[in-house]
């Protein structure tokens, strides 16, 4: 279990009512906030970084098969990776990951298979089973709309008195909705175990974070719901890890559910049908390519000797062969069954879905028969 | 056997399934202390305690999303919406989540919860407080919509509900909440989800209707027995899935439908079930199959409502009209 040297002040420190941001690494990967600096080996440390690495080769990927036509819309993580990968690193088999749709690192780390993803992404709801990955919901698409639920396993967790955290993730955007405020508030009154983690990327779709609210961040929204917040640096590993590594133990010993503002900056497109040059511009996006949280942990890892910026080539060749490989599991998926069509929306199929079912059978064996 | 009215059925039918799953939790805007403002949950947080009887903040889309939640770790809340003209802030869960995580998850997940609303009208009320919108969830995939018209189908349509893996929006007709008392097994029953009743054989029409006009046709049905109708009524109890059988053979039987619902008629659940007939029954027919609906307008005000909701006259009017032709 990691736990942090200074046991709870980080929250009082950067109180979300002082206009400050939790940081413990520069741009260029110097520790600039050792006291905060959290209790990890080098070992984990590399782990992580090469995790990162992974996500982002998946990432680049599937933006590149969705352009080939081999997958259909897609939502780029480009530049978040360490926002997720600290929450994966951090949450065990018995907690629970309540998803948005642009967190892939955390997703790989509950135990998602990459396969799974490119079978979601790409139209099959198989994609959405995560056989092999317990405590896990399926991604969510209207926006907030997941964090309630959230809010409810925590109550499940306090009900049966179990020691599981909920992790939950959402956008900027997503705290302009009715279900941010609502289950920010449900998870205040009933001190549920839930860590909210809002990816402040800048942007929802089109529309920069100040149009979205005129509050001073968005984890001083915390403040009105009598929960802990915190704003951070999201592209800082170190400073993730930390601030989630507080938050976990936090909620996990019963105090309650915690907001994260992850400030981030999505690199790449909203999704693959999105167009980020009519929103903003090249010296914008030159000034967070600066702040890349791959290359700022990379900068680190160099400074103490535990990598050298030629080993990322080979790394990222394994990579590539790797994420093929999951490729071509979807690609080589059996065909879609009418079946799967009515199967799964109740346990007992009504009668009028069976008809439907075998009316269309009845369509296809006709087309069949003028062959 | 106990005397019960409504409120009382679904009262003992909650009672019953907190005692003997721990899975049951049953929430939402004033139902601890205060029971219910009709009543309903009265005493529930007294036996089993405020862990699992409790009010929660005042926020529709709230309770149900994270009723959802409970239910992905296999508890089953049962949630009350105060009024069914409140439940749209819930809305975007119970159509975009609730109704499809089975499908979603592929069968990981379920939603089984039950989502308990009064609605209906003809009682004198305030703007929202007199409305069926329950075409509107009857329209969506992976929902089950059931609605009880006596207090014994109320207990035994909850007791399946309570026990059923799917979701359930279950309606209760708040005109007859107290009204009705009759005979009820003090002991656990249920009434599968999904069958309708026939509540009276009959020849020459078949009325569906159900919820608190069962209690208006069975008046309208003095009148037609005395003009000589005989009239086969069915209470179609779950909206859906929709008893298609039923329905079947009762119009091969009769050759005529009448079907009387307090919803809107345009695109509401009697146009489904003239659907049915046609789809089930066309060469049956002696009429063409015909709805005693609400206007396509909102419930008016307590001065108007006499002319919005069918009176026995209406229904017996209707009735003979569709005989007659």
């Amino acid at each position: 279990m990691k736990t942090l040297k200074k046991q709870h002040s980080l929250f009082k420190e950067f109180d979300p009512l002082k206009p400050k941001k939790f940081q413990i690494m520069d741009n260029n990967g110097k520790i600039v906030n050792p006291g905060w600096k959290p209790d990890i080996s080098d070992k984990e440390v590399l782990e992580a970084y090469k995790f990162m690495q992974f996500a982002r080769t998946a990432d680049l990927m599937a933006v590149s098969f969705q352009r080939q036509g081999r997958m259909y819309t897609y939502p780029p993580n480009l530049g978040q990776e360490a926002i997720a990968v600290a929450a994966g690193f951090i949450m065990r088999k018995e907690d629970w990951l309540v998803p948005v749709f642009r967190e892939m690192g955390a997703w790989l780390l509950k135990g998602a298979k990459l396969s799974d993803i490119f079978l979601y992404w790409g139209g099959y709801e198989d994609g959405s089973l995560f056989s092999e990955a317990p405590h896990f919901l399926p991604s969510s698409v209207p926006i907030a709309s997941q964090l309630p639920h959230a809010v409810g396993i925590g109550f499940a967790i306090n009900y049966r008195k179990e020691d599981s955290v909920v992790f939950t993730f959402v956008g900027d955007g997503g705290t302009s909705e009715g279900d941010f405020h609502e289950a920010l508030n449900f998870s205040g009154v009933w001190k549920v175990p839930v860590i909210f983690i809002v990816q402040n990327n800048q942007y929802a779709i089109s529309v920069p974070v100040e149009k979205q609210t005129a509050s001073k961040s968005l984890a001083i929204k915390s403040v009105a719901y009598g929960i802990e917040g915190i704003k951070v640096d999201g592209n800082d590993f170190f400073a993730m890890f930390a601030a989630i590594t507080e938050a976990f133990e936090y909620a996990r010993k019963g105090n309650g559910p915690v907001l994260i503002e992850a400030v981030t900056f999505r690199r790449g497109a909203h999704t693959t049908s999105d167009d980020p040059t009519l929103y903003r511009t090249e010296e914008e996006e030159k000034k967070w390519e600066a702040k890349d949280p791959i290359k700022r942990l990379r900068g680190y890892l160099i400074s103490q000797k535990l990598w050298k910026e030629t080993d990322d080539k080979s790394l990222l060749e394994q990579y590539k062969k790797e994420v093929e490989k999951e490729f071509s599991i979807y690609e080589n998926y059996p065909p879609y069954k009418l079946e799967d069509v009515f199967k799964f929306h109740y346990k007992n199929m009504p009668e009028d879905l069976k008809k439907q079912r075998v009316e269309y059978e009845k369509f296809l064996n006709w087309m069949e028969a003028r062959k | 056997m106990k005397v019960m009215n409504m409120v009382q059925a679904i009262n003992d039918a909650i009672n019953i399934k907190l005692g003997d799953d721990p899975n049951i939790v049953v929430y939402g805007e004033d139902v601890g202390v205060e029971g219910g403002v009709f009543r309903v949950t009265q005493d529930l947080q007294k036996k089993y305690g405020e862990k699992r009887v409790f009010d929660s903040p005042l926020a529709e889309s709230g309770i149900v999303g994270s009723a959802l939640g409970m239910c992905i770790t296999g508890l089953r809340p049962v949630v009350e919406i105060q009024f069914s003209g409140f439940v749209y802030p819930a809305f975007n869960q119970i159509v975009s989540h609730v109704s499809r995580m089975r499908n979603r998850s592929r069968g990981k997940y379920g939603a089984q919860m039950v989502i308990r609303m009064p609605y209906g009208g003809n009682i004198k009320a305030l703007e929202h407080h007199s409305e069926s919108p329950e075409a509107l969830f009857a329209h969506i995939p992976g929902l089950q919509v059931v609605i009880p018209s006596t207090p014994y189908d109320a207990k035994g349509l909850l007791i399946a509900s309570l026990e059923s893996d799917d979701p359930v929006v279950f309606m209760e007709p708040k005109r007859i909440y107290r009204a009705i008392k009759q005979e009820v097994p003090e002991e656990k029953f249920s009434i599968p989800i999904g069958k309708g009743k026939i509540l009276s054989e009959g020849s020459n029409i078949t009325v569906v209707s159900y919820g608190a006009m069962i209690r208006d046709v069975q008046r309208a049905m003095i009148a037609a027995k005395e003009a000589g109708i005989s009239v086969e009524l069915i209470d179609l109890r779950t909206i859906y899935p929709i008893d298609r059988e039923i329905i079947k053979q009762s119009v091969r039987k009769t050759g005529r439908i009448l079907i009387v619902t307090e919803a809107p008629a345009s695109f509401g659940p009697s146009a489904e079930l003239i659907s049915i007939v046609n789809e089930e029954a066309f060469l049956s027919l002696e009429a063409p199959p015909t709805r005693l609906s609400g206007f396509d307008t909102v419930p008016p005000l307590p001065k108007g409502e006499h002319f919005y909701f069918h009176s026995p006259e209406r229904i017996f009017y209707e009735i003979k009209k569709v005989v007659d032709y």
